[in-house]
């Protein structure tokens, strides 16, 4: 099972219209949505959930009140701030330690586990898709995409698929890195402007740290000549191969206004080039 | 010392607000409204807080000085007094250490620095140490500071915290990381307003939603900044009829634009009448808050 990371760096670069096109272009490949926390895969593959998986992280601490003689010893020892006046716990803070819990002299915190997300198998149109939820203002983002990507190596054998793509989340941190590890190959998906450039160049060094081959695709490609040829350059300079270049043009945004990938939308010019795309790509996974 | 009317009114006219600019999805324009507006509102102070990618300086091209290494505790362990006796390991939550027959083994890319491994070892065998998890950075002014996480780390959610505490006396505008998970919500926490960037397609509307809830779920007052308007769909101006969100600005589509922030030239530099639309916003914000 061979497994694909699409990521970027910088948000809005066109991950995900490119990894639905590739859903739509590969012949056996599951899909796994790892942007937990803004996912969208699923507005353009429309799945049919087939399973649905609850997700549980972190505790969150929770303090009796009548219990609670309001020592401040719990206060003092929360490391995150997040025990407010009046003794009342801020979800959004607490980090579930259960330090709180250890030293309260009166036994009034309990740690309580809630569901803090979903992960769904589901069915779609181009074969299976994997993809998740996390609850509003929850943690643990890093957590769920490993959960996303273990469903999907079992059920990318079960259906018969040799390869998993993974739509990555922006950024360098927790959810990257957890969607980057142990995978074969990183297409990093950009776009020439100085932005999307020093946001290339930060998460070519994950992928270097993690030791991920890497190959990059450059997105708006003639929004800036001068830009484009410094990502060309900067890709030279490490040895590493350019997948192909896509124009600057609306027709992902009309595709996606449609529900389609881009593929199915069209066979224009734009299209054709997220095919070499997926061409070039595939070529360097076999090999 | 007699203080003019005028200068009165600009005092109590002025409260000093903590304004976020967060989105759901990522590349709607949090960094472009963000410098924008930082650049067109006198008095502000502003902190790149997506410390994954922070990308305002490279509009507002500053020299930066480091100010400040932060660091997160984590355990050591000291062997002469450990007795293996496993509970630091049954009490960490986030799996950063781990308990042999003859060792104990610190993951500490895990630790969050709770301290609750040095508070449960019965033989006080643990001690704390520093561990770098990235940078904050400043302007020669002091009205710009940003973080930088290290390459590789995880946790950005403590560096965020830090670098808030840097917020200053003016109005602050807090440039926040995409999403809904911890970085975004440690960026808006404790915050007075929150503009929420989006592009009116159906991505920007599905992760507009899930922003929209996270602060309403914070009781932040929040409006929303069309990005781009004039591509898409309908269906994110449909959204904020439907659920009271305002719609305190909206920028159009328009490819100069986009060329002005490719070369990262903020756009009230090449069209200076747009000052007065986010002067505008200012005190839309100002009226919310209040």
């Amino acid at each position: 099972m061979k497994q694909l990371t699409v990521i970027s760096g910088k948000g809005g670069t066109g991950k995900t219209t490119l990894t639905s096109a590739f859903a739509a272009l590969a012949e056996n490949a599951t899909i796994a949505d790892c942007d937990v926390d803004a996912a969208n895969m699923h507005l353009l593959l429309q799945p049919e959930i087939i399973k649905t998986y609850d997700f549980t992280a972190l505790p969150t601490a929770n303090i009796h009140l009548e219990q609670c003689t309001g020592c401040g010893i719990c206060v003092d020892n929360c490391r995150f701030g997040a025990i407010k006046e009046g003794f009342e716990i801020d979800p959004y803070i607490c980090e579930g330690c259960g330090v709180c819990e250890y030293v309260c002299p009166a036994d009034a915190v309990t740690m309580e586990y809630n569901k803090c997300g979903e992960a769904y198998e589901s069915k779609t149109r181009f074969g299976p898709l994997v993809h998740a939820k996390l609850g509003i203002g929850e943690e643990a983002g890093g957590k769920l995409v490993t959960l996303v990507r273990e469903i999907a190596e079992e059920v990318g054998p079960k259906n018969n698929c040799d390869t998993i793509i993974i739509d990555g989340p922006p950024g360098t941190g927790c959810s990257v890195i957890a969607a980057l590890t142990g995978v074969d190959i990183a297409l990093v998906v950009t776009e020439p402007t100085v932005a999307g450039i020093h946001d290339l160049k930060r998460v070519m060094e994950v992928t270097e740290h993690f030791e991920i081959p890497s190959l990059v695709c450059i997105n708006k490609s003639d929004i800036n000549d001068n830009k484009r040829r410094e990502i060309e350059k900067f890709c030279t300079q490490k040895g590493i191969k350019i997948a192909g270049e896509i124009p600057y043009d609306t027709t992902p945004t009309e595709a996606m206004v449609e529900g389609k990938t881009i593929v199915e939308y069209t066979d224009n010019s734009f299209a054709k080039c997220v095919i070499e795309v997926w061409e070039e790509v595939k070529e360097e996974m076999q090999s | 010392m007699q203080t003019t009317p005028a200068v009165d009114m600009i005092t109590t006219e002025t409260p000093n607000m903590k304004i976020t600019v967060a989105s759901g999805k990522g590349g709607t324009g949090k960094t472009t409204v963000a410098v924008n507006f930082f650049l067109s509102v006198p008095k502000t102070s502003l902190l790149d807080c997506d410390v994954e990618e922070p990308n305002s300086n490279l509009f507002l091209h500053n020299d930066l000085k480091k100010v400040k290494e932060v660091t997160i505790p984590v355990p050591v362990i000291d062997e002469q007094k450990c007795e293996h006796c496993g509970k630091c390991a049954d009490f960490c939550n986030y799996n950063a250490l781990a308990a042999l027959p003859q060792k104990v083994m610190v993951f500490s890319d895990l630790c969050h620095g709770c301290g609750g491994c040095s508070l449960v070892c019965p033989n006080d065998a643990i001690s704390e140490t520093g561990r770098s998890i990235g940078n904050i950075e400043r302007s020669l002014s002091g009205q710009f500071h940003t973080g930088l996480l290290n390459i590789g780390e995880a946790m950005a959610s403590p560096l965020i915290k830090e670098l808030k505490t840097y917020a200053g006396e003016n109005t602050v505008i807090m440039d926040a990381p995409p999403g809904t998970a911890c970085p975004m919500i440690t960026t808006v926490e404790d915050t007075d307003y929150c503009i929420l960037v989006t592009e009116p397609t159906p991505f920007g509307l599905n992760d507009l939603k899930l922003a929209a809830e996270v602060v309403r779920e914070m009781k932040i007052p929040a409006g929303v900044v069309i990005n781009r308007a004039g591509v898409g769909d309908g269906g994110v101006e449909e959204y904020c009829h439907q659920t009271g969100l305002p719609i305190i600005m909206e920028i159009p589509y328009d490819r100069r634009i986009a060329e002005a922030y490719s070369e990262g030239i903020p756009f009230v530099e090449t069209m200076p009448q747009w000052k007065e639309n986010f002067l505008q916003m200012f005190e839309t914000i100002k009226e919310a808050v209040r």
